[in-house]
């Protein structure tokens, strides 16, 4: 890889690990993150990406290894690292019962802004999220995406240098999903370092310059979207077949190419591009007498699908 | 950053969600009043004292209990804000955690001032005729402000160590109870022997007899030191068992 003098790295991570118990979440961890690009991590649920994201926001102690972000150590510079860095967690930090005005200006305060300067930083803000007409209602009365912005807003009161996003979409609808995706966009425009989680490989394609695949607490593939998804499979052909012995003897046949069973219900799924010539060939190949196969269907790889492949390899 | 300001910034988002959470206005205002209307003409009757009415002897023990209602409160707000994210956006900004408890026992403070003038209006307008001077005012104003923020604290203390604000809530129990075996409501001595030991001792009894005494213009004896020194006590435990409590909290 091309070597970016320190300056260029907005975080970076040698080695992290922690233990919570006897379960290891992070186990040597190692990331760089470029200044003014938009970094995903992308992991199944109970991967580890809300316990790194709190421990490069100097919320938790690694076990070891290390990790500075926007030049500052997570350890000996904890200050530092707040003063430069936001948090949007997975779960909306606001107050139910103040309006979004209320949080803005309360959070702009604490970020030391004097009470003209924070009212006016909020009114902004709130434009800038499309909550200008929602500034005075409580954020009881917002919808899951009204929150999540009101949320993002609330982390760029001070114009921090980096950013972390945890799951910003999970649990909103597709409308939503799709705003809070330009939200994502438009803040790299300002030169600002994105950091955010996701358990969804289109998100992390549609936002990332940079995608990891956090498993097993190690990063288990990293590039650009295009280069990882070159790695992985987009789409998964299940295949219902007609009969147990049908059943039993195509999983013996395709080992390590499944990517999803379910005996119960006679289902085998595997690899596919989606494409009509890839589907018909594959159905050739796996059931040369077109009386094995009952009924099929194409869906969209699951991350489960993407991690059983690359552990396949 | 800088903390100075987070402290009245914060003081002021408690005060704001208090005034917005329609139970805790009505616990902290309608139920003291209510309970001064209950004891004085549901009970009253049937207990002797020796300060006349009854709504003389009872009055400042309703201010006392009132305290623990609005101060048991603090154990639900600060468990909130433990376990609903908030605690976490906070710490990332570099705010104190001790100006975000600090916060929630201003507006407990608040509230049971709201709380008690309205008690002590109620008590008036149905014949209790404190006698107290400026100076007998003032200090029982300041031996009942000090027991709310120990209360307070101790309430913050709880809802650290409680899971979920409901245990929370569960766990200020004590702090309501105090009350009753303590000569709030009715004499030490018409209690059976074996409280006796209890009833003297706990740290209730020195703050109200404090307060009968200041606003009766009775002599009180060494209550109010006894009171001083139980709630500074209470207070320099709690403080600290305060941050030990958060700081196991946050791992
Ligand atoms: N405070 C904690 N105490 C104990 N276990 C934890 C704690 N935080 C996370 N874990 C465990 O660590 C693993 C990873 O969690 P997390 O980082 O939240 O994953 P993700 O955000 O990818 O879903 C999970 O198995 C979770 O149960
Ligand atoms: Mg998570």
């Amino acid at each position: 890889m091309h070597r970016a003098p320190e300056a260029e790295w907005a975080i970076r991570t040698r080695g992290l690990s922690k233990a919570y118990g006897s379960v290891q979440v992070l186990a040597g961890l190692d990331l760089q993150v470029r200044r003014g690009s938009v970094f995903a991590l992308l992991g199944p649920n109970g991967a580890g990406k809300t316990t790194t994201v709190r421990i490069l926001a100097t919320l938790t102690r690694a076990d070891a290894g290390q990790a500075t972000v926007a030049g500052h150590d997570v350890l000996t510079a904890r200050s530092q690292v707040r003063r430069a860095i936001s948090l949007t967690g997975q779960y909306a930090a606001l107050d139910e019962e103040q309006t979004g005005l209320e949080n803005l200006r309360m959070m702009a305060r604490l970020r030391g802004l004097p009470r003209a300067a924070s009212r006016d930083r909020a009114q902004e803000l709130l434009e800038r999220f499309a909550l200008t007409d929602a500034g005075h209602r409580r954020v009881s009365t917002y919808s899951g995406g009204m929150r999540r912005r009101l949320d993002i807003a609330a982390g760029l009161v001070s114009d921090p240098e980096v950013v972390f996003l945890d799951e910003p979409t999970t649990g909103l609808d597709p409308r939503s999903r799709r705003t809070m995706w330009e939200t994502v966009g438009s803040l790299t425009q300002a030169g600002v370092t994105v950091f955010l989680t996701t358990q969804y490989l289109e998100e992390a394609d549609q936002l990332a310059d940079r995608v990891a695949v956090l498993d097993g607490g190690r990063v288990r593939a990293q590039g650009t979207p295009e280069e990882l998804k070159k790695t992985v499979t987009a789409q998964r052909l299940d295949l219902t077949m007609a009969g147990r012995a049908a059943y039993t003897q195509l999983a013996g046949r395709l080992g390590g190419r499944v990517l999803h069973q379910s005996p119960e219900e006679l289902v085998l799924g595997v690899a596919t591009d989606g494409s009509a010539a890839h589907v018909r060939a594959l159905l050739d190949e796996l059931d040369p007498t077109r009386e094995q196969v009952a009924r099929f269907a194409v869906h969209n790889a699951t991350l489960d699908d993407v991690f059983l492949e690359l552990t396949h390899e | 950053m800088s903390d100075l300001t987070a402290y009245p910034v914060l003081a002021g988002r408690s005060i704001r969600l208090t005034r917005r959470n329609l139970d805790a206005v009505l616990t902290a205002l309608v139920l003291p009043v209510m309970l001064m209307l209950v004891f004085v003409y549901f009970f009253g009757g049937a207990i002797e004292t020796s300060t006349g009415k009854y709504v003389t002897y009872v009055a400042p023990g309703v201010l006392i209990l009132c305290a623990g209602y609005g101060a048991s409160m603090t154990a639900t707000t600060v468990s909130n804000d433990m376990t609903n994210g908030i605690i976490d956006r906070f710490r990332s900004m570099d705010t104190s955690p001790t100006a975000v408890l600090t916060g929630h026992v201003a507006a407990s403070v608040a509230r049971n001032a709201v709380a008690t003038s309205a008690v002590l209006a109620v008590a008036f307008a149905i014949g209790f005729r404190p006698q107290a001077g400026p100076a007998g005012w003032l200090a029982a104003s300041g031996i009942l402000l000090l027991y709310i923020t120990t209360l307070s604290w101790l309430g913050a203390a709880a809802g650290l160590l409680a899971k979920t604000p409901e245990a929370a809530g569960g766990f200020t129990f004590a702090m309501l109870f105090l009350p009753y075996p303590s000569s709030a409501f009715v004499p030490i001595d018409t209690m059976p022997d074996w409280l006796h030991g209890f009833s003297d001792n706990q740290p209730v009894t020195p703050v109200i007899e404090s307060l009968r005494g200041l606003l009766l213009d009775q002599p009180a004896g060494n209550s109010p030191w006894l009171a001083l020194a139980w709630c500074l006590g209470l207070l320099a435990v709690t403080l600290p068992v305060c941050g030990a409590l958060f700081r196991r909290r946050i791992g």
